[in-house]
């Protein structure tokens, strides 16, 4: 009998229930889309990393012969060791002029290499004795169209030669195919291309040599201690410092990748889930208490507390039921969306999209969990009234004189008006959930608008205050500083500075962090560096500067002495001291004079490549100059990253803000559409007896709906508070070591959010506006509440 | 007798409301329900009327059509010149603001409003009202004015009903059963209130109740049983309702 209540209950509130299940949805389809995508991405990268063999250290070095490879697996630890040749190139594909860099990435002249396989996706691998084939990154490949069969053209030491695409392939080492520097990938202007290792040998001047090593670690292996006995042996052999898995590029996004996915996972789902559980409250309190009497007449015949207990129970798990259900089926689907938008970016062969029995179970549990911990209290009164008791008529509600009034306004305010203030202070609590809920949509709408804000403003800090360079020019190595003047009467090079880079490792006490010095030129306006306040400020004459992010890694303050272990040439080991905090958004650099670090190295004036200012109509020259240049290694243009940048970046950002604000304008309109629902309820007793003294619909719209105004009013500036510091934590949970984002909202971020919960409010006030259209006068005057 | 009654008898065929054939079925869905069957009534001016009849006489449909809150499935009402049956909810709306009087069983008092608001929300929407204090003195209520209902009794409750419906000045005053809700002592206060407006004021009222004891009160008493009138009488002395008792 209870159970066919139950679904009358739930037919006659099906749009309230549909509201608050649409919220439930909303936070469960973050929930499962979130874990499921990284569950998937996690998954597939462990099956692809175990299938496929990635190397788990690596090392670079200069130039050592191949005799020594066996000392390496002398190492307690290693597996083994393979060795190969590394070389950067300058790429051409026809139909297309811009700059392109590749890495040359030898493989044994016939077969698989034992570590770091290829996956291959079209075509085969490079066939014995052949020295003009080549098997091309599938990024690459599709970014130019390539296809086995097409050509392509590789500059190596400043040697052209025409390579015959054989195969198109993927590997595991490369999933996030980045140029050395860059800091998002573009697919068109980076290629990597695996050739034989003869031949590569011989264009690179690497004959029964290598300049780059990948091992295979055995478990039991002590990382730290291997990579030193590693570093111990190539030292001699111009070694760059060798590191685990870890530190690998690929590897290294992707953890990060996914690390703020995590991040993305919780945070996101606990407010949709919070904001659900408050409504359900509501709702049920609501309900139980016009229900008073039913329950009151079930228990006078003979239902137990415990059975209409569970009636509600019931009726609040068939709501999560519904919503549970409805966002694990749109969590899976957007879930395969995301993980196939990230397959884009990500390059993995295949993807095994996992949805987990946890995360569903989860899902469920914690909605369930939350909806009934917000309904306990409301199904504890009605289970636990005396039958007597709850089948009397409510006494009227306490009112009292407001304290707006008695600041001397009363006379000002007619009676509807005092009514909604009235009604508002009566119940300060209940005013202030009603208006927390709408404040909690308004603060998820701006989540989904801050990210991309944060990221517009971190490129325009690094790309407007920072990088002001029209051209990146880096090269193979260490060159003198007279070069810069090459560069400089290349026509259409308005202006050159030259900047030197320096792998290290720095250290203080035990903490320690390997990147690179940037010695940068006095006086230089090509790239800056900036203080904490984001004001260019001048080389210090002695000491380093730290980011400030590295700064509080390694535990040091300006002043604080710190130790520079150089990890290539004569790998120095330097004392040097802090001399001041800079900030930056992208990496975690150290800055010093170049000079300065000239002489750090103890080396001559020495550069590692320059800055160029140039004309933007002379660039494709000085593009064709540059690639016939030998030591040239690499060439970014400006423009080119910033196109690559709003090309990838945006339509990832763009559509997690389109989901974010789909699932927050749910919520937004769940919110408000039940709270003018119930307050409708509570009240259309009142509102249709002022109607029979003759007040008109639209005078008694007023009472309610100005109401739901001014709680709705209410709510804006304290979502932006409640918001603020949502976005203020998610800017901290994100901050990693590759990047950090400046804090930041915009006032369209703020606009909008106020724009959608103010639709929203306007859509249900309509709503409402309805029904009291249509309140049945007669009736209310006969029932006692 | 009062001067008022003689006021009365003087202009007796001065007609508020007139009804013709008046019929009222309810359809709840499957099952049609008959609530006036040809009811033919003239309601005069000043007059109080007792509408008497057990539950489902029809006597409540019956009020809800003269006071615009229903509509009648046929047959015609007319209050004066002003034809009720077609009226729009906008005519309709204007008719309760303007004329119509109520008072309800459960009061239907704003619980948010104190006795003196509860009766200005009524008279800032209306033409000529009287000033709420003087309607709450009608009802004797002026020491309580500033008390929100739930610090007055049931019966102090009504009298602000009263004086709320009162205060516009309304030219019928139309009350369902007032004294349901209340013990018979504190009802006869309720009923002396109604009384004095009606002598005072010169409002016509309607009554309605399933108390015969309080017929007593009124000049005339409508009886409806099933649908219909059955029975209407004049009372010849009228008694004041503090001699009323039940």
């Amino acid at each position: 009998m209870l159970n066919r209540k139950l679904r009358r209950d739930l037919w006659a509130m099906k749009g309230q229930a549909l509201a608050i299940a649409l919220v439930i949805t909303s936070g469960i389809a973050v929930f499962v889309m979130s874990l499921s995508t990284l569950d998937s991405l996690r998954g597939t990268q462990a099956s692809y990393y175990g299938d496929y063999h990635f190397a788990e250290a690596f090392a670079s070095l200069k130039r050592a012969p191949e005799s020594i490879r066996g000392r390496f697996e002398e190492i307690p630890g290693v597996d083994h060791a393979q060795t190969r040749v590394l070389a950067p190139a300058n790429l051409e594909v026809e139909g297309f002029d811009d700059p392109i860099t590749g890495r040359l990435v030898s493989i044994p002249d016939h077969g698989q290499p034992v570590l770091n396989q290829l996956y291959l996706r079209r075509g085969r691998l490079i066939e014995a004795g052949r020295d003009d084939e080549v098997v091309v990154h599938e990024s690459f490949a599709k970014a130019h169209g390539l296809e086995p069969g097409h050509q392509v053209t590789a500059i190596v030491n400043g040697r052209r030669k025409e390579l015959k695409i054989v195969g198109i392939a993927l590997s595991p080492e490369y999933v996030f195919p980045i140029a050395p520097g860059s800091i998002i990938p573009d697919f068109q202007t980076f290629g990597i291309l695996w050739t034989a290792r003869t031949p590569l040998e011989a264009a690179y001047d690497m004959e029964e040599a290598f300049n780059d090593i990948a091992f295979a670690l055995r478990p039991d292996a002590q990382l730290e201690e291997v990579l030193n006995r590693i570093d111990g042996i190539i030292e001699r052999y111009g070694g760059l410092g060798a590191y685990g898995r870890k530190d690998q590029v690929s590897h290294r996004y992707l953890s990060e990748e996914f690390r703020q996915l995590e991040q993305m996972a919780t945070i996101y789902p606990v407010i949709f889930l919070g904001v659900a559980a408050f409504l359900l409250n509501v709702v049920v309190t609501r309900l139980v208490r016009t229900e008073r009497e039913q329950v009151a007449t079930l228990k006078a015949f003979g239902y137990s507390n415990a059975s209409i207990g569970l009636h509600y129970v019931k009726f609040v798990l068939a709501i999560v039921g519904f919503g549970v259900l409805g966002g694990v089926v749109a969590g899976t689907r957007f879930g395969q969306g995301m993980s196939a938008m990230y397959m884009d970016f990500y390059r993995f062969p295949y993807l095994d999209y996992i949805l987990q029995p946890y995360v569903v179970v989860t899902a469920a549990l914690v909605s369930a969990a939350a909806a009934l911990a917000g309904t306990i209290h409301a199904v504890r009164q009605a289970a636990l009234q005396p039958p007597a008791e709850a089948m009397r008529p409510e006494p009227p509600a306490k009112y009292s004189v407001s304290i707006v009034e008695r600041f001397g306004l009363r006379r000002w305010l007619a009676q509807p008006t005092c009514m909604i203030i009235r009604n508002i202070e009566r119940q300060p609590v209940k005013s202030l959930l009603a208006s927390l809920g709408i404040a909690m949509a308004c603060a998820i709408l701006m989540l989904g608008f801050f990210f991309s804000d944060m990221v517009m403003l971190m490129m325009r800090i690094q790309f407007g205050l920072v990088q002001r360079d029209d051209m990146t020019v880096t090269f193979v190595e260490p060159t003198s500083y007279r070069v810069l003047h090459e560069l400089e009467s290349l026509p259409g090079v308005v202006h050159g500075e030259a900047f030197r880079s320096v792998p290290v490792r720095l250290r203080s006490e035990h903490h320690d962090y390997r990147t690179v010095i940037q010695g940068v030129q006095q006086g230089g306006d090509l790239n800056r560096v900036l203080d904490v306040d984001l004001q260019p400020i001048e080389m210090p004459p002695a000491g380093i500067l730290l980011t400030d992010f590295l700064a509080g890694l390694l535990k040091v303050k300006p002043g604080d002495t710190i130790t520079v272990e150089v990890l290539e040439g004569q790998r120095p080991i330097r004392e040097v001291t802090v001399a001041g905090l800079v900030q930056q958004f992208i990496g975690l650099s150290a800055y010093m004079d170049i000079e300065v670090l000239n002489r750090l190295m103890r080396e001559g004036r020495a550069v590692s490549g320059a800055y160029l200012a140039s004309d933007s109509l002379l660039e494709p020259a000085i593009y064709s100059a540059l690639k016939k240049a030998p030591r040239v290694a690499a060439v970014s243009v400006r423009e080119k990253v910033l196109r690559n940048f709003h090309e990838t970046m945006a339509e990832q950002l763009l559509t997690f803000a389109f989901f974010i604000t789909l699932f927050a304008g749910t919520i937004a309109f769940g919110v408000v559409y039940n709270s003018a629902r119930i307050a409708l309820s509570e009240r259309s007793r009142e509102l249709a007896s002022l109607r029979v003294l003759g007040f008109t619909r639209g005078e008694i719209s007023f009472i309610l709906l100005g109401e739901l105004a001014v709680l709705t009013f209410a709510a804006i500036p304290m979502g932006y508070l409640i918001g603020g510091v949502f976005c203020r934590y998610i800017t901290t949970a994100l901050e990693t070591d590759l990047f950090r984002f400046p804090f930041v909202i915009q006032p369209s971020t703020y606009s909008f959010a106020a724009t959608v919960v103010l639709t929203s409010s306007l859509i249900s006030a309509l709503a409402v506006r309805r029904k009291l259209d249509t309140l049945d006068l007669v009736a209310v005057l006969k029932t006692n509440e | 007798m009062s001067s008022s009654n003689d006021q009365v008898k003087q202009s007796p065929r001065d007609i508020v409301f007139k009804a013709r054939d008046l019929a009222k079925v309810y359809d709840m869905g499957e099952v049609k329900v008959q609530a006036l069957r040809g009811v033919d009534l003239e309601l005069y001016s000043g007059e109080l009327v007792v509408l008497l009849g057990p539950s489902g006489s029809g006597k409540s449909t019956l009020l809800n059509i003269l006071g615009g809150l229903d509509t009648a499935t046929s047959g015609r009402v007319s209050y004066h010149d002003k034809d009720l049956t077609r009226a729009s909810d906008r005519e309709l709306t204007e008719y309760r603001r303007y004329y119509v009087g109520f008072v309800f069983q459960f009061y239907n008092l704003i619980p948010s409003l104190t006795a003196f608001e509860n009766v200005a929300a009524v008279t800032e929407i209306s033409r000529d009202p009287m000033k709420p204090e003087d309607a709450l003195a009608v009802v004797g209520l002026t020491d309580r004015m500033n008390h929100f209902p739930a610090q007055l009794s049931g019966g102090e409750q009504q009298r602000v009903a009263i004086a709320r419906a009162v205060a516009k000045n309304p030219a019928v005053l139309l009350c369902d059963e007032p004294t349901g809700a209340l013990d018979s002592k504190t009802g006869i206060v309720v009923l002396e209130a109604l009384e004095r407006a009606n002598r005072e004021l010169g409002t016509t009222t309607a009554v309605i109740t399933h108390n015969a004891d309080i017929a007593d009160m009124a000049d005339r008493v409508i009886q409806l049983s099933n649908g219909f009138i059955t029975q209407v009488d004049t009372n010849e002395r009228k008694k004041p309702a503090r001699e009323l008792y039940w």
